[in-house]
């Protein structure tokens, strides 16, 4: 296997920002988590170690240091749910509820339909319209339970 | 409201002022334009902005002019040099710099380039948090345009300066917010903070000179070019100049993000900016930068907003993201919530910090579970003095540590009355706080 032509392209346009090569992994790590399959694969990350010349291990554990790299593949959909102070000052616990139940999904898991993985995370950045969720990237804020099921409700 | 000078948000608040056009109506690259044509030169912008008295805007309030004069003479260092500006905004509580890259981010760049000129830096990264998408697009896109107008790259306005000014997305950890964790990054390692010294200005990027700086405090630079150091410090306190975003959070009825000079009162910020505590309750407390700034109860509400002010009651000015909460908050629950944030995000690679923060999350989760005994609370105050402070390679672990010495020193009675009773007197009799969430997981 090896990485689409597309991204070996993308790669090689960054790797003009740099100095050094391996500055460009982790925007290359996100490119990689947009285009194949919402996750870093083992496969991915044996690709991205060729491409840098890296080890995979050394890809491994640039990857998995940071929390918005996936080592498992996500849902359809993800809706990651912040937990923090604000947010829990503002109700990020009952959002957090309704949205495992309209989702159907666990808090750190995936619904049985594969349609929703639901997360917590910690601050989004969004504290001054508290609570929040994240939705496949885009945030949606000044939440309550039932606003949040209504956008979970309109999600194909 | 309040009737304060205002100018860090008077551009953002324009229709459209995110696009070159209407941005350059509006003033935008009028400083940058002012020191090329003028022949100004980087030792003149690194003066003026001395003489305003500027401090750095990300929490430590470092005088901005003197971090530039750190960076060595070029003719005598010719090395690369770089400028990394700081848009990881990942404090707890702290929501401002994503504003002024989302509604003025020409006028952010242009903070970049006079920044980057004071330096002397031939590149800018301008490090923004991955999930912080809509900003970055943002800045992107303003990016492509100014470089199309010849407002970035070679020869900008046909000078001689050149300067590139790249993005780079950071992937969710706290830490690169501290800026040698955040060159790791930029390298592409894992966002482990460096020991000081070497300080960045002789060893950053790449082992070469470079600087450091938040969104803000660069987005202030064009403003004191144009304007001078004397007006720049008409507003605001002697050692606390100019206007500041304040970020306010939790219990207000109208939180939000407000241009203020330093030197408010947090008493003015809570109830005339945001309209009070919601539903006409009662102060109980407040952290008045973010998460890492220990919290202060009701009694310190007429403590003006400002650094000295504000280290005189024990705690810090920070990011001035201020969290207000109301009677009815339990702050053990709450300082758990904070625990929690800062064990996820210890790197690990000092022992203080990594089992430190295991540690107080547990034992604020067991008093918050009516778990917890007496003992307990003096163990919060003793395992916090071997975290800070000055311990560690980073002040994460002080971070973790400084709101837990404060919580503790303010509302000692809360944490025995959680131990008294075997419960947190917050919830309704023989209830437990659901345990929803664990931790760990991506995104």
């Amino acid at each position: 296997m090896a990485l689409p032509q597309n991204l070996v392209a993308e790669f090689n346009e960054l790797l003009t920002h740099y100095p050094h090569k391996q500055a460009a992994l982790i925007p290359a790590l996100h490119r990689c988590q947009e285009e194949l399959g919402g996750w870093i694969s083992p496969q991915t990350m044996e690709d991205c170690a060729a491409f840098f010349g890296l080890e995979p291990v050394e890809v491994y554990g640039v990857a998995s240091f940071y929390p918005m790299f996936r080592m498992r593949p996500p849902g359809k959909h993800v809706v990651s749910v912040c937990h923090n102070i604000s947010c829990a000052l503002r109700g990020s616990d009952e959002l957090l509820a309704k949205v495992c139940e309209v989702t159907g999904a666990p808090v750190h898991g995936t619904s049985a339909d594969g349609r929703f993985s639901v997360n917590t995370v910690e601050c989004q950045g969004a504290c001054a319209n508290a609570p929040m969720f994240d939705l496949d990237g885009v945030y949606h804020e000044d939440l309550t339970p039932e606003k949040a099921a209504r956008i979970l409700g309109e999600v194909k | 409201m309040s009737q304060h000078p205002t100018y860090l948000l008077d551009r953002a608040k324009i229709e459209g002022a995110h696009t070159l056009a209407v941005a350059q109506k509006h003033g935008a690259y009028e400083a940058l334009r002012k020191i090329l044509k003028e022949g100004i030169t980087y030792a003149q912008v690194i003066q003026v902005v001395k003489d305003s008295g500027l401090r750095g805007r990300g929490g430590a309030g470092f005088p901005t002019g003197m971090k530039w004069s750190f960076m060595p003479d070029p003719a005598k260092d010719p090395r690369p040099r770089y400028l990394a500006v700081n848009a990881d905004e990942s404090e707890p509580g702290t929501c401002k710099d994503r504003v002024l890259m989302e509604q003025d981010p020409h006028g952010f760049i242009e903070g970049c380039l006079v920044a980057a000129y004071a330096i002397r830096a031939q590149a800018v990264y301008i490090y923004v948090r991955g999930e912080y998408r809509h900003p970055y697009n943002r800045v992107f896109q303003a990016l492509a345009e100014a470089r199309k107008a010849g407002l970035v790259g070679k020869r900008i306005l046909g000078s001689d300066f050149d300067c590139e000014v790249w993005m780079h997305k950071g992937a969710g950890a706290y830490i690169c917010g501290e800026e040698t964790g955040l060159m790791e990054s930029l390298e592409g390692k894992r966002g482990h903070p460096r020991p000081k010294p070497p300080f960045p200005a002789m060893f950053g990027l790449w082992g070469q000179p470079t600087t450091v700086n938040n969104v803000e405090t660069v987005f202030n630079a064009p403003f004191i070019v144009n304007r001078g150091a004397a007006w720049f410090q008409s507003m605001g306190t002697k050692t606390s100049t100019g206007n500041l975003l304040v970020g306010v959070s939790g219990h207000v009825n109208r939180p939000g993000v407000y241009e203020l000079p330093f030197g408010v009162s947090c008493r003015e910020i809570v109830e005339d900016v945001c309209g009070g505590v919601w539903k006409g309750k009662r102060l109980k407390g407040f952290f008045p930068g973010g998460s890492s700034t220990g919290v202060l109860p009701a009694s310190f509400l007429d403590t003006k907003l400002e650094h000295d002010a504000i280290k005189a009651t024990g705690s810090m000015l920070g990011t001035a993201a201020m969290i207000v909460m109301d009677e009815d908050t339990c702050m053990v629950r709450a300082h758990e919530i904070i625990a929690r944030f800062y064990e996820h995000e210890s790197c690990g690679q000092c022992s203080q910090c990594r089992e430190g923060t295991q540690w107080l999350h547990q034992i604020f989760r067991r008093i918050e579970n009516g778990e917890g005994r007496h003992e307990d609370i003096d163990m919060l105050v003793t395992l916090s003095q071997g975290m800070a402070p000055g311990k560690t390679i980073c002040a994460l672990s002080d971070a973790a540590a400084i709101p837990t010495l404060a919580v503790v020193k303010h509302f000692r009675s809360e944490f025995q009355e959680h131990v008294e009773k075997g419960a947190c007197p917050h919830l309704p009799a023989g209830t437990r706080r659901p345990v929803l969430a664990g931790h760990g997981a991506a995104h």
